[in-house]
């Protein structure tokens, strides 16, 4: 087996909408190893969610359609696959975790049997076996009485237990891979922090790897080994997650970590990142940043950048390290 | 659950008699004198008014309200007094026929309605949404009795595939158990009565499902179109299920909770357009039996049969609110 458990190369999901094509991700390369947390940070609209929607083919089409690319799982290209091949994947090996908990479990099904559905589907378990496996996945999960919790139905549950049980519903069958989308931002923060231990904990039990989409710099720094840094579709910086927060190098970057209030401060305003995030149907001919960077330079505004190794593990797409690092 | 439905049954009381009241009123306020009616263009004034002292119309409205009432409650609608027959009889057998035409419509539209509402959604603006979207328009513009004389001509007349009238072929008749002659004939196992009972009833119950059928695919596509966007679709997705599953248990599981109310509503509506339908196919149940009474005005079997198909609406309309609590769990009745 590999060391390389996902790489995506040169990945582009567009949508096609009536006032346009949107390039909602445009050319994103990165990779994961087995049983790493990989960080997927930006701006909403930045393409992190339609990255991870792309893993799991789950696009929407009409109007989202991937156009190029490759998704290597394990080696396989996922964009190869058959709709019935990639079911078989689909929570099995590669599961996902939503942003909100709430309206993310069916409010009409018992969360042990929609847990259960997963185990009956993918590991041929009947309706009692899976139905006492699901129980197992809630203990784990650390909620208290299992036996009588799996009968809930979701509107019964609060914002952290109903979380809880989608976890539960992601791991139940030990995917390789779990994809969790803003996992707590819906939360309350002392829950959020007991949701990233039970992640990190589970993660560890079953050497689970995982991509955790966020804008939350608190979280990267907390649970991941790597990050990458995406803007406008794009990815614009990639390093390990202590290197990124000492040594930031594209200036969006340093932008995002100089926006995290600090309890020492005594500023009066919070820093923010002047401008706003160009429409994706009409970016700028040169780097998509180069409008509200300070440090942007002639040449940023007529010619792309491309994403370049500047030290071993360390990417970054701005022509200002062209020459390595300064 | 158990007191929400008593509750539910007590509340019966006032509405059914806001209903005694108001049939009582419009058939006594606005009807002609009954007793000449009855009597004809040749009885003389003394007759007239002993009859009209003999059925109690010279009392007081409010004392004949009472009297009505209080037999009401007994079961007691009077006779008709066209036959003569005590008008709870006359219902009764008539009643059969018309709930084996409900019930069969309702089962057309119900199945056809969300069939093509499910489709339609999830085929969103393809060809069989449009083609099925302008069916439901033209389902719900077309009258009954229209379409009813349409598929005569069409299926009995010119095709000559169906019967054009009735309920059974004569002397087919199976030997009674339920009354409904779909079920006795199966009971019995009398199949040349099925198959007769069965070609009467089918062009009746597709002319009166047509109507309901257009509004529950309408109801359904709107409902699943809804409810397929939702997070939990997603996560149903997300989870490997098949499509099919994702489509018929996540989602249809929750359209179907405000789809049930219009198939309760429609029920409703069911019993009256059974009215028109009964009286173009000549359908011997109580719609055309209260039809036949208006006409000759009839007035105790009119104020029964509505009184009765009243009550029926109502109390469809109150299993619906109690179906809801099965569907839906977020729904709790105290």
């Amino acid at each position: 087996m590999t060391q390389t458990l996902l790489q995506v190369k040169d990945l582009k999901t567009h949508f096609f909408l009536e006032d346009g094509v949107v390039p909602a991700v445009d050319g994103v390369s990165f990779h994961l190893n087995r049983g790493e947390t990989l960080a997927v940070v930006g701006e909403s609209g930045s393409g992190k969610s339609i990255t991870a929607t792309s893993i799991m083919r789950l696009i929407p089409n009409p109007p989202g359609r991937i156009v190029g690319g490759e998704i290597l799982f394990n080696g396989e290209d996922l964009l190869k696959k058959t709709e019935k091949e990639m079911r078989a994947i689909r929570g099995n090996r590669i599961s996902m975790i939503f942003q909100e908990p709430m309206t993310s479990l069916n409010p009409v099904f018992r969360v042990g049997h929609q847990i259960a559905e997963s185990l009956m589907v993918h590991q041929g378990l009947n309706k009692q076996e899976a139905l006492e496996k699901s129980i197992e996945m809630l203990r784990l999960t650390g909620i208290p009485s299992p036996e009588k919790r799996a009968h809930d139905f979701p509107h019964q549950m609060s914002g952290g237990m109903r979380q809880r049980v989608m976890i539960a519903m992601a791991l139940c069958c030990r995917p390789e891979l779990l994809i969790a989308d803003e996992p707590t931002t819906a939360l309350d923060v002392t829950i959020q922090a007991q949701i990233l231990d039970l992640m990190l904990e589970l993660k560890e039990q079953l050497g689970t790897a995982i991509i955790m989409i966020t804008h939350d710099l608190a979280v990267v720094a907390e649970v991941a080994d790597r990050a990458v840094v995406m803007y406008c579709g794009k990815l614009v910086e990639e390093a390990p997650v202590l290197e990124l927060f000492d040594n930031p190098l594209h200036p969006y970057t340093r932008g995002l970590l100089k926006s995290i209030p600090h309890i020492n401060d005594n500023q009066e305003r919070l820093y923010m990142i002047e401008g706003m995030v160009p429409a994706l149907t009409n970016l700028p001919p040169g780097c998509s940043f180069a409008p509200r960077c300070p440090e942007a330079r002639p040449r940023c505004h007529v010619e792309r950048p491309s994403l370049k190794e500047v030290s071993p593990g360390r990417r970054v797409s701005c022509w200002l390290h062209e020459g390595g690092v300064r | 659950m158990l007191k929400y439905i008593v509750k539910r049954l007590l509340l019966l009381i006032p509405v059914l008699f806001g209903i005694s009241l108001f049939v009582f009123l419009v058939l006594h306020l606005f009807t002609a004198d009954p007793a000449a009616m009855m009597l004809g263009q040749h009885a003389t004034a003394e007759q007239v008014a002993a009859l009209r002292e003999e059925l109690g119309f010279n009392k007081p409205l409010y004392v004949q309200f009472g009297i009505f009432l209080s037999q009401i409650v007994q079961g007691d609608f009077g006779r008709s007094l066209m036959t003569r027959a005590p008008v709870t009889d006359e219902l009764l057998t008539r009643f059969p026929a018309t709930v084996e035409l409900a019930v069969a419509a309702m089962l057309i539209a119900t199945v056809v309605g969300v069939t093509i509402g499910v489709i339609s959604a999830v085929k969103q603006y393809s060809i069989f949404d449009y083609l099925s979207m302008v069916g439901a328009l033209l389902g719900v513009s077309m009258p009954i009795f229209w379409l009813g004389l349409m598929l005569i001509i069409l299926f009995s007349v010119t095709l000559g595939w169906l019967p054009v009238s009735g309920r059974i072929a004569v002397g087919m008749e199976p030997t009674a158990i339920t009354h409904f002659y779909l079920l006795d004939s199966l009971l019995t196992g009398n199949w040349e009565a099925f198959k007769s009972a069965l070609s009467h009833l089918i062009l009746p119950a597709v002319a009166l499902a047509s109507y309901s059928m257009a509004i529950i695919a309408r109801m359904t596509r709107s409902t699943m179109l809804e409810v397929i966007r939702q997070d939990y679709i997603r996560t149903a997705r997300s989870k490997g299920l098949a499509e099919s599953v994702v489509v018929f248990k996540h989602a249809l599981r929750n359209a179907l909770i405000p789809v049930t109310t219009v198939i309760g509503l429609q029920m409703g509506s069911l019993l009256g357009g059974a009215v028109l339908t009964e009286t173009v196919f000549s359908w011997p149940g109580i719609g055309s039996f209260i039809v036949n009474a208006i006409l000759a005005g009839d007035f105790p079997v009119v104020q029964g049969g509505v009184i009765m198909v009243a009550t029926i609406f109502v109390v469809v309309n109150l299993i619906v609110d109690i179906l809801y609590a099965y569907l839906d769990p977020r729904i709790k009745y105290s």
